[in-house]
């Protein structure tokens, strides 16, 4: 496939299917939307088939000079793959999610999800500093239409404080990318990312991705925004807002603050560890006591995404590579969370936990379905949560035992919140005559669960399929780190070998560690 | 200097004077019905003036080669760069004032002509190599401007502002020739080139006072705060395509003559204004943002908006260095092309009776009852927040990374963070026209004209535009070096 920009297409295609959407009669946008999503997904999966695991860094490359000040140069590597591959995964589940419950304006409405699709792809492939932050900036303009045309009852609220805030995190990381750029010489991310800039700077402008980033991520105590926003948004903004955009965060993360300014990352480990710990505890007991679903799922967002932050800095291959791994996890089951909430919301019209109860008995498939995606949420083994989330704190524990053992914390609450959620939904008596009635999964719903439960199994029984393309990406940013790795708390020491072993065994025992 | 040689350089400017006189005999003739072809001749010698200006910038003409009339007047790259941006917003006035007037029986055969000869005063002010030729040229504009102003007589908030405008706009040419006669005292000659030098060696307290008194008068005619207060009113009072012609031409030549001025007459003592500028050019940010946060007009909106962007502009002003002055002329640019869309987009909106809708709360729900119009003047509004990807974001962008090449670092970071306060502005009207329920109060058609200016001007700022920026960049910087002919 060298030499063909299938990058390139694949933020064409929906591109065009945008500007489509705005023209063609309402009634046929969501079907122009659709194929289009599904013309990606292929484009995807060929790009996943072709992709040469264990061969170049960079893969797909492509470069144009069409700018002054920059290029359009797009290519990708293993971590790239994962988030784009989840990207094309959740957008024709998102236009499915859409096709009945969006009822006013549907040109415009696809437009701005197409439009969407574009930018995220862009923003993970982007090798160009500046391109990469043109896409990341955006997103901002369809998320904040997509809230506040056809949000709920609080969504003006909403769609500004999502849009001041992030822009705010934002701007100053572009000066920073000035900086950068200025005293680097050039704008390709590869480039940067191998550039050892002044450990002094480096604290500077580590602060002003941070600032971007965990305002994207959402981290505590910047993260108001997200369950405003979620709960305000569509069922197909909630899926695409919690699947993919919170995930530009952590991409933001293990693409620019950990490889470009290791010394400053090892600084604020710290810093990091403390935001994540208080969000992991505080977000998952504001989370027990919702009365509403789209945020008690928004509020197990924010503390999920703080387990992927403390793996991150945890300088180590486990971290890194669960944190990639909950991202992923994250995407599929959050998004199918909400998914869950916006089937019967459809039915029901409202979120308040307490109007529903005993579905399992009106609707059996859709209580397994929730079931499934429930205890994926809370990392039960053989689910896609479990392995992201035993990786990232097997990580921590190796730099301090006291985060791993607070952010463990977080994964009993989760079960305490999401079993009391499904309890509260699913058995029981049914209270409700009108919820009792409600029918259960049609043919389009199950076309939506279907993929994503058989893809959550997937991941959590054979990791491998998913580890395998990123692995040799996360041993170069491992050895990237390397330098500035801090000690961890607990110092291990090799087992003095007993008297009457031989050479040999040491040896072994000592590879061991 | 042969003279022949200074008549040649001055080609453009000799033939609007003479073509204006013409049409001014054809408009003493004719009357107002003669407006439409005077309006259509003067379209023409814009025209014909942009093509003979253009050869200069590529060529990238500068220094003694193409100064007439003994340093009075440069017809250099600089001065083509600004002249072609100020002929083709005079181009764009001209062709929207005359249906606008024909609605309201208010055309007059003077109006094309005061364009004309404001056009050519502006001119004259950016190509000014001596404090004298910059007066002239600056007040032969003025003067043009403050009728153009006052146009719609029986309109009170028209008389109203046109009279504000001479007002303010004589006190500001007074400041100005203040600190000219300042800067002549101390210096001893009129000439950029010879006040350069003498303050080469150092600057005494009458000549710094000669140069603050300058940048102030400067400053009002850019409406850089503190300087902005006319600007909301004006900007309201004013016929919409007056307006546009204020936010466009008359910020090109204003700012352009502030760049020479700066660079060619002061530049040897940078440190005098660069404080100055970076004073002015936060607060005009921050002011034009707050100020923006409350208005209900959307013209005033616009006027605060084009303060908030002077800010932004000045930025590139503060670092002193080339790659800032270049960064500036390409903000003007895409600065002239979002304030023309957001001027035009203005124009189409008109209710059942073919009145002006200029309240943003009629605007509730454009996107439903005209969504082209509706995505024109959102992107307008998400380009002048820089929001990327529209072309709003390049300008920004080339300001921002100069500062940051100057080692200004704060500043840029103060300036952009502050550019978030106006994004809320911006996003208010977005929100009208997106979010609230349709009152469905723009009714009438609009004229093609209009709409095939809209369509143009969107497409500049959408993110096509940014295909431009390799061209646009290389203009920019053939004009700037003519600014810095050692650098």
């Amino acid at each position: 496939m060298t030499g063909f920009p299938i990058l390139s297409l694949m933020l064409l295609v929906p591109l065009v299917a945008a500007v489509a959407c705005l023209v063609v009669p309402r009634e046929q946008a969501r079907s122009v939307a659709l194929v289009a999503t599904l013309i990606d997904f292929v484009l995807g999966v060929i790009l996943w088939a072709n992709f040469d695991i264990g061969g170049a860094q960079w893969q797909f490359t492509e470069s144009a000079a069409v700018f002054s000040g920059f290029s359009w140069k797009l290519g990708i590597d293993g971590i790239a793959l994962l988030l784009i591959a989840l990207t094309v995964f959740l957008m024709p589940i998102c236009i499915g999610a859409s096709w009945t419950s969006i009822d006013k304006r549907q040109g415009e409405y696809y437009a701005a999800f197409l439009l969407m699709e574009t930018l995220m792809i862009g923003v993970f492939a982007a090798q160009d500093l500046f391109l990469f932050y043109i896409m990341f900036e955006a997103g901002l303009i369809p998320m904040y239409l997509i809230i506040g045309v056809w949000g709920g009852a609080e969504r003006i609220y909403a769609s500004y404080k999502f849009f001041l805030y992030t822009l705010l995190g934002s701007v100053l990381m572009l000066i920073a990318m000035f900086w950068m750029v200025n005293e680097a010489g050039t704008t390709d991310i590869p480039t940067l990312m191998a550039y050892n800039f002044p450990v002094q700077a480096q604290t500077w402008l580590w602060l002003a991705f941070f600032a971007s980033f965990a305002v994207k991520m959402p981290m505590w105590p910047v993260h108001t925004w997200l369950p405003d926003a979620h709960v305000q948004a569509p069922t197909g903004g909630s899926v695409i807002l919690a699947g993919v955009l919170l995930k530009m965060g952590g991409y933001g993360f293990i693409r620019f603050s950990l490889p470009m300014f290791p010394e400053a990352s090892a600084q604020f480990a710290p810093l990091i560890f403390g935001m994540s710990m208080a969000a992991v505890v505080i977000t998952s007991l504001i989370a027990l006591v919702q009365h509403d679903m789209k945020k008690l799922i928004a509020y197990s967002s924010v503390a999920h995404m703080a387990i992927v932050t403390i793996g991150l800095f945890a300088f180590n291959r486990q971290g890194l590579e669960g944190s990639m791994l909950i991202m992923l996890s994250h995407g599929l089951v959050a998004g199918a969370l909400f998914l869950s909430v916006g089937v019967i919301y459809d039915r029901l019209h409202t979120r308040e936990i307490a109007r529903y109860g005993g579905l399992s008995i009106n609707m059996p498939y859709y209580a397994v379905f929730l079931l499934l995606f429930t205890m994926a949420s809370i990392g039960l083994p053989g689910t896609s949560g479990f392995v992201g989330e035993f990786l990232s704190l097997i990580g921590v524990y190796q730099i301090s035992s006291w985060v791993a053992l607070i952010c463990t914390t977080g994964i009993i609450l989760g079960a305490a919140y999401m079993l009391y959620l499904y309890r509260r939904i699913a058995y029981g008596e049914q209270k409700n005559a009108d919820a009792a009635a409600m029918l259960d999964l049609d043919k389009r719903e199950w076309a939506m669960m279907v993929p994503l439960a058989a893809v959550v199994l997937w991941m959590g029984v054979y990791p491998e399929s998913f580890i395998a393309p990123m692995r040799k990406d996360i041993a170069a940013l491992d050895a990237r780190l390397a330098q500035a790795k801090p000690k961890g708390d607990a110092q291990p020491t090799a087992g003095k070998p007993m008297a009457a072993a031989h050479s040999e065994h040491s040896a072994a025992h000592g590879e061991a560690h | 200097m042969d003279f022949a040689r200074s008549l040649a350089l001055t080609a453009p400017e000799i033939l609007i004077s003479i073509s204006g006189l013409v049409l001014l005999l054809v408009a003493a003739w004719g009357g107002d019905k003669a407006s439409r072809l005077i309006s259509i001749a003067s379209v023409g010698v814009l025209t014909a003036c942009a093509f003979l200006t253009a050869p200069t910038l590529w060529g990238q003409l500068m220094g003694a080669d193409v100064s007439a009339f003994g340093g009075q007047h440069r017809a250099d790259a600089f001065a083509a760069f600004a002249k072609l941006l100020i002929y083709a917003s005079a181009g764009v006035t001209l062709i929207v004032s005359q249906s606008f007037f024909d609605k309201v029986r208010a055309m007059r055969a003077e109006f094309p002509l005061l364009v004309l000869f404001a056009s050519l005063g502006m001119g004259m002010m950016v190509s000014a190599g001596d404090l004298l030729a910059l007066y002239v040229g600056l007040e032969m504009s003025s003067l043009a401007s403050y009728v153009m102003a006052s146009m719609l007589r029986t309109d009170e908030r028209s008389a109203e502002s046109g009279l504000k405008y001479f007002v303010l706009g004589s006190l500001a040419s007074g400041i100005l020739l203040f600190g000219m006669s300042l800067t002549y005292g101390f210096t001893g000659t009129t000439s950029y080139a010879g006040i350069n030098s003498a303050l080469a060696g150092g600057l005494s307290t009458g000549a710094t006072f000669g140069v603050i008194f300058m940048l102030a008068g400067l400053a009002f005619k850019i409406s850089a705060a503190p300087f902005h207060m006319w600007t909301p009113d004006v900007y309201e009072g004013a016929p919409t395509p007056v307006t546009t012609f204020f936010a466009t031409a008359s910020k090109v030549s204003a700012l352009g003559l502030l760049m020479r001025v700066s660079f060619e007459a002061f530049g040897s003592q940078p440190h005098a204004w660069q404080q100055v500028v970076i004073f002015a050019s936060l607060l005009s940010i921050v002011i034009g943002a707050l100020g923006a946060i409350g208005q209900n007009n959307i013209k005033r909106l616009m006027a605060y908006s084009s303060i908030n962007n002077v800010g932004f502009i000045l930025i590139g002003l503060a670092t002193a260095t080339r790659a800032g002055a270049s960064a500036m002329l390409v903000y003007l640019a895409i600065y002239v092309a979002m304030s023309v869309a957001g001027f035009v987009a203005v124009l189409l909106l008109r209710d059942e009776n073919g009145e002006q809708v200029e309240a943003i709360s009629d605007l509730a729900g454009l996107s439903k009852t005209r969504p082209w119009i509706a995505l024109a003047l959102a992107s307008v509004m998400f380009s002048l927040a820089g929001i990327p990807p529209l072309f709003g974001f390049w300008g920004k962008f080339v300001v921002f990374q100069a500062a940051v090449q100057a080692d200004m670092i704060v500043l840029a970071a103060i300036g952009i963070a502050a550019s978030v306060i106006g994004a809320f502005y911006y996003l208010k009207v977005v929100k009208v026209m997106y979010f609230d329920e349709a009152v469905d109060k723009v009714k009438g058609a609009g004229e093609t004209s209009h709409t095939v200016l809209l369509v143009l001007s969107t497409l500049a700022i959408s993110p096509l535009g940014y295909l431009g920026t390799k061209c646009l960049g290389t203009l920019a910087d053939y004009a700037t070096a003519a600014l810095f002919p050692v650098g």
